[in-house]
């Protein structure tokens, strides 16, 4: 897996591939939680102040017909992205740890995979600096502890997507101890 | 994965009797009804893939209109309201000298979702024909679309954003528009539709391989 005359890495072994995507899963649950609980943006106009958590920026549409909506919103960059990681926790840590796979391994390993394209915290972070464009006129914002959780959350899942092969997670479900 | 010294050799796992799991890509036999690594339904073919297609894209165009027609956000400011569509709200961030940010924003909510009803249909018209094309481009353009279709989203949390934060009562309200929730069907419905594509019919009508004799490799 490393060069013999250097020691640089060539390519990542199946197990080392394993191990990562297991604690970058870990870092952003962890991380979602620290999102949900702490302040995000924090907005001042005059005398008026307004603190927004994401679960306030969800509820924002909570009313009437939106309350769809805002259970979507809720999906995409809360429920989502967090199952997934807590999906990929549950089917690979015991491949981490050396013992047999969990009841309906299988099963979690493809949702996991399914919900790709549906948890959408990265294009959250856009929306979140377009939004901060069309506020900077017309008052001051402070970002919160979960705004900068929230940016790490998103980096760690891009970095957690390059290790994502499918054929490595799979054959590695597949060969484990049962 | 990469492409051979022959452009066109390929085999499918059709051609070698066999069925290919679209979820975990396990080769399996014929006889299995059920993917025996990850479990999902298997099907040679996806025969239905098409009616999907156009079932969701239509779904989608029907609710991309009032996510034009309609406001996305009502703004309140100083006993003022104004409402502001998609491409109101482009125009705004133009007058706030914010041409990046309008741009992403533009190509986000025009651009992109305009982009993909069209290469949607063309994809889906040239699979219902079946012949005649080029399959690595009918390949990388179904890629794009699967790809960049999220993206549209972005207007989307916009709006729950502002409207989040901007509740100052007389002085000034952001309340979501019809649009909003019109705009985020569409782009749901429309994500549906690239993903209802069966890739392997792609591939089906490539030209089969030629071996050094000149004769398919069809069946060996």
């Amino acid at each position: 897996m490393r060069c013999v005359q250097c020691g640089y890495q060539l390519t990542l072994g199946q197990p080392e591939a394993i191990a990562r995507v297991t604690g970058l899963a870990i870092t952003s649950a962890i991380l979602m939680f620290i999102v949900l609980f702490a302040p995000f943006l924090d907005l001042k106009a005059g005398s008026f102040n307004s603190n927004a958590s994401v679960v306030d920026v969800i509820l924002g549409f909570a009313s009437g017909i939106m309350t769809p909506l805002a259970f979507a919103v809720l999906g995409f960059i809360v429920v989502l992205p967090l199952a997934r990681a807590l999906l990929l926790i549950y089917t690979l840590a015991p491949l981490v740890m050396g013992t047999a796979n969990l009841p309906g391994a299988r099963i979690a390993l493809r949702w996991a995979f399914y919900l790709k394209p549906w948890a959408m915290a990265e294009i959250f972070m856009v929306g979140v600096a377009v939004a901060l464009v069309k506020l900077a006129g017309m008052a001051s914002i402070e970002m919160g502890t979960a705004f900068w959780a929230f940016s790490l959350l998103v980096a760690v899942n891009a970095f957690q997507d390059t290790f994502m092969c499918r054929n490595t997670l799979w054959t590695g479900l597949n060969t484990n101890i049962r | 994965m990469d492409r051979s010294e022959h452009q066109h050799s390929l085999t499918t796992a059709r051609d070698a009797g066999l069925v290919g799991c679209r979820s975990c890509g396990l080769v399996a036999s014929p006889d299995e009804s059920e993917c025996p690594r990850c479990l999902s339904p298997l099907a040679s073919r996806d025969e239905t893939s098409l009616q999907h297609v156009w079932a969701w894209l239509i779904a989608g165009l029907i609710a991309f209109v009032p996510a034009n027609v309609y406001p996305m956000i009502q703004t309140t400011q100083a006993f003022r309201t104004t409402e502001s569509t998609i491409v109101g709200g482009v125009v705004d961030l133009i007058h706030h000298h914010a041409y990046g940010i309008a741009g992403i924003v533009f190509f986000a909510s025009i651009v992109i979702p305009v982009a993909k009803f069209i290469v949607i249909a063309y994809l889906a018209i040239l699979l219902g024909r079946g012949r005649g094309h080029d399959p690595h481009r009918l390949h990388t353009l179904h890629a794009i679309v699967e790809f960049v279709g999220r993206w549209s989203m972005i207007d989307v949390f916009v709006v729950a954003i502002l409207v989040a934060l901007v509740q100052f009562d007389v002085l000034a309200s952001i309340q979501p528009g019809i649009a909003a929730i019109s705009f985020a069907l569409s782009v749901v419905f429309t994500m549906l539709s690239a993903q209802a594509f069966d890739p392997r019919l792609i591939w089906d009508t490539a030209p089969k391989s030629l071996n050094a004799e000149g004769e398919p490799a069809h069946g060996r």
